[in-house]
């Protein structure tokens, strides 16, 4: 999906920074968790829901709290905390699921991602954001796509398509326990 | 939409009747040996009628031109002057395969095959002209078609034609416009057009509708008369015509190439200008001449569809529309509701219900289709294949009407295929031996369908040979199958033949022997969640029953509660279910755990241990065994309760996340939660291979 820099909402939108151009500019709807502030594309932003308890489904990654039914579609249910090797803490009322569209090898998906709390729509123009600092081996920040400052804050950009990585679509193999 | 666009959905139609055209001359002609009468040829001219004018009419000349010689061989036989041979009849299936051919070439954008038309078509002119027209073994003329060249076409045929055309003045009145059958004529060869202004009167005297003009059309082209008199068939009766043949050689064509039918129109640029100024002078308004739209090189978008019967969107209608009645019903209680309207309440409540059962039952009745649908193409498969093994069929369809999903239609198609080429190719004996056995010389082949419980049966019989069971029993101890001292039942044995790669057949045929196909179609079935059963008796023929649930969409289901979650067990995998005593538990060394039903002991899967879910306290111990079948072996799950059962919508699990070993699907229950639907096959299994490892760590230990 492409991210055109003429949207029309622009205007309505909480506009941080000096720079209004019509190109250049991606929105992001930034979450909280743990403290820091991360970004996703709008774009991909399907929909904002309160939590509800997920189907469990065996054989899953520790991060995938299982399934929900969202207008009769089945889609799955991802943490953020536990995907990023964080601890879990206690679904409060401001929990959320961000549903996103993802592409993958297997065509595009509709996953939900668990996050602390929704914060705010971002227009960051593209000069802005900077590379994720090299951290050091062992440290996989494959999925962030960069950083950006806004309000004095630092923002995590995401990068959905590496978050939500193939491999969770794909069978694990009937290989015995 | 754009005039390109609405002709590609008027050839989309073109396409289809085409293919139903033809599924109805096959039809026909296979009818023919049986009973040769009137009707039936009636039916097989007019399909070729039919698809002879649409090809014509959408400028799908090869497809035209062919088909007019077939038209003409079928056109004798309908008036009885030429009677119906096998030879002839063979013919006609191949000009039949041949037009499908080039349909489907003229869908896909690509030029058909002319060689292999050409030499269908000699064959047809040569029958025609009275010779025995040479018939060609399918496969040859396939592989004919590739290295022939165009062949010179050995019937003498007049360079041209020069037509009077003479219209009456009303001509116009009827809507007939001569521009365009010039147009139509200007493409079978290049066409000089003379027109004669002697009778046009002064300009007072002038009805601007009628016509005046007469005109001479010369047609440079080696075709039939029967072509030309073809553009003016619609107008025979409001003006005069003159045919002269001109025998004098044409100028640049060659012969060869205007006769027989090409993939490119053979009128050339010459021709169209030729026409043109025709156009202008009788009608200001360009004539929408036929354009080869679809000659352009696109493959057409294969979106499958489904041509459901007006009588089925008919009843959805009224029932949607009972629907809407019982929803505006029940909304009048939402503005003011007391207790009074309680029982009103209720009454609308199950009128909801029942219309939402009846709808969706509807709903699903729109992807049934008739079995006949697959069941069509057995009769040209069976008259082939008794050709080619030189053995006598009868062929005998029950039970066409039987309905069943489109998907498992589909499917099933290949697996049947394949039980017809065996029960044909292995089952039958050649009529020779069958009159040694004391048989009939014409063996039977019987498919059938029909509904029993829940199931459809799918039944391929045949009363050749039946299965060589000490053959089967040989080769599968040869190749170490079964162990020498070990004696099988009758069913045991038949089910060998399932094996892969397994075939007793002495000589790889062409058409089976490769010892690959009892083990797809197996698998096929399976995947379908049926399964085949044979039942066989040596000297008197086997029948193949496959069972297969009605639809893949919608499963019965048993709900059932593990821990905290919520499970469905389809149904039909249920045998029992019982309340389980600790003391009727037995451990095996590794950890299996044994039930002892009546005679058997049954292996418990326990079904928190495989989905790692904590049970409830209280039930560890006394829970309940829902015992469960899959090809042939026994299971028992184990879990807390038992809840309703319901009929539940199958959702693909695969489609939104990924497939889970164990799990079939996912559906969504009344109050809106997700609940798993079991794969008892995939669980039974792993639960075996898992079993299997474990076996082996003790035995190693």
């Amino acid at each position: 999906m492409s991210v055109s820099g003429s949207n029309n909402h622009q205007g309505k939108l909480k506009v941080s920074g000096a720079d209004e151009r019509m190109a250049g500019i991606e929105q992001y709807l930034t979450f909280q968790l743990a403290g820091e502030e991360y970004g996703v594309d709008i774009l991909r932003v399907q929909e904002i829901k309160g939590w509800e308890k997920a189907t469990r489904i065996p054989h899953s990654p520790h991060y995938v709290l299982g399934v929900i039914n969202l207008r009769g579609s089945v889609v799955p249910i991802i943490e953020l905390r536990r995907r990023f090797g964080l601890e879990s803490s206690e679904f409060g009322p401001t929990t959320v699921v961000i549903v996103v569209k993802v592409s993958s090898a297997r065509g595009e998906r509709t996953v939900g991602l668990v996050v602390d709390a929704v914060c705010e729509v971002y227009n960051v123009p593209l000069a802005d954001i900077k590379p994720p600092p090299e951290v050091g081996a062992g440290i996989d920040t494959d999925f962030v796509r960069g950083l950006s400052t806004m309000d004095d804050k630092m923002l995590i950009l995401l990068d959905i398509d590496k978050l939500i990585a193939d491999t969770i679509f794909e069978a694990v193999g009937t290989v015995a326990a | 939409m754009s005039f390109d666009a609405e002709m590609e959905e008027i050839h989309k139609i073109f396409f289809e009747e085409s293919h139903e055209g033809l599924d109805a001359m096959e039809s026909g002609l296979l009818n023919l040996d049986a009973n040769a009468d009137r009707e039936t040829i009636n039916t097989i001219f007019r399909a070729a009628h039919s698809i002879k004018g649409g090809a014509a009419t959408f400028g799908f000349e090869d497809i035209a031109n062919f088909t007019h010689d077939v038209e003409t061989l079928l056109d004798e036989m309908r008036n009885g002057t030429r009677s119906m041979s096998s030879a002839a009849q063979q013919l006609l299936l191949q000009s039949v395969d041949c037009i499908r051919e080039m349909i489907k070439a003229a869908q896909a954008g690509a030029s058909a095959d002319a060689g292999r038309a050409a030499l269908l078509n000699a064959s047809i002119k040569d029958l025609l002209s009275g010779e025995e027209g040479q018939i060609l073994p399918a496969t040859e003329a396939a592989a004919l078609a590739v290295t022939a060249p165009l062949v010179v076409e050995a019937v003498v045929q007049p360079s041209g034609w020069q037509v009077r055309f003479v219209p009456h003045e009303d001509i116009l009145r009827t809507n007939n416009e001569p521009a365009r059958m010039f147009a139509e004529l200007a493409r079978v060869g290049p066409l000089r057009v003379h027109a004669d202004v002697s009778e046009v009167p002064a300009l007072e005297d002038l009805v601007p509708d009628s016509l005046y003009l007469r005109w001479t059309l010369t047609l440079q082209a080696a075709v039939d008369k029967r072509q030309v008199q073809e553009v003016f068939d619609w107008v025979d009766a409001s003006c005069s015509l003159e045919y002269t043949q001109l025998n004098e050689e044409p100028v640049e064509l060659p012969v060869a190439l205007a006769a027989v039918p090409t993939p490119a129109a053979p009128a050339g640029p010459a021709a169209t200008v030729s026409a043109a100024p025709v156009k202008a002078a009788t009608n200001p308004t360009p004539a929408p001449a036929p354009t080869r739209a679809a000659a352009a090189p696109k493959v057409a978008a294969d979106t499958s569809s489904i041509r459901v019967s007006i009588d089925k969107v008919d009843s959805l209608i009224n029932l949607v529309g009972e629907l809407v009645i019982t929803q505006s019903m029940l909304s009048q209680f939402g503005e003011k509701f007391d207790v009074s309207q309680l029982e009103r309440l209720r009454e609308g409540l199950s009128h909801l219900s029942r219309n939402t059962r009846d709808l969706q039952e509807s709903v699903m009745q729109i992807r049934m289709l008739p079995i006949g649908f697959a069941f069509n193409r057995f009769p040209r498969l069976v008259h082939d294949l008794s050709l080619k093994l030189n053995k006598k069929v009868e062929l005998r369809l029950t039970g066409e009407g039987t309905e069943l999903d489109k998907t498992v239609l589909e499917k099933i198609s290949d697996p049947l295929v394949h039980l017809v080429r065996n029960a044909l190719d292995h089952g039958l004996e050649t009529p020779e031996v069958r009159e040694a056995n004391g048989k009939e010389p014409t063996g039977l082949i019987e498919l059938s369908a029909y509904h029993e419980g829940g199931s459809i049966i799918i039944e391929v019989r045949d009363d050749g040979a039946g299965l060589n069971k000490a053959r089967i029993l040989k080769r599968a101890r040869e190749r170490g199958l079964v162990s020498p001292e070990l004696e099988l039942t009758d069913d045991q044995i038949h089910q060998l033949i399932f094996h892969p790669g397994f075939s007793t057949a002495e000589t790889i045929s062409e058409v089976s022997g490769r010892g690959v196909g009892m083990d797809v179609v197996r698998r096929n079935i399976n995947d379908l969640g049926g399964h085949v059963q044979i039942c066989s008796v040596e000297g008197s023929g086997s029948t193949i029953k496959i069972r297969l649930p009605l639809t893949l969409a919608i499963l019965d289901g048993q709900l059932v509660r593990v821990g905290s979650e919520t499970y469905v067990i389809s149904l039909l995998a249920i045998v029992e279910t019982i309340q389980l005593k600790k003391e009727q538990v037995n451990h095996l060394p590794g950890g299996a755990s044994l039930f002892r039903l009546r005679t058997e002991y049954l292996p418990i899967i326990d079904l928190s241990a495989q989905f790692g879910i904590e049970r409830d306290p209280t039930t560890v111990c006394d829970g309940l065994l829902v015992v469960v079948e899959s090809d042939g072996r026994r299971f028992g799950l184990l879990v807390d309760d038992l809840l309703a059962q319901q009929q539940v919508v199958i959702k693909s699990l695969e489609s939104s996340y990924r497939q889970v070993r164990g799990l079939a699907g996912a559906t969504i229950l009344g109050d809106g939660r997700v609940a798993l639907i079991l794969d008892v096959p995939g669980l039974i299994d792993h639960f075996e291979d898992v079993a299997g490892d474990k076996a082996d760590a003790v035995a190693a230990a």
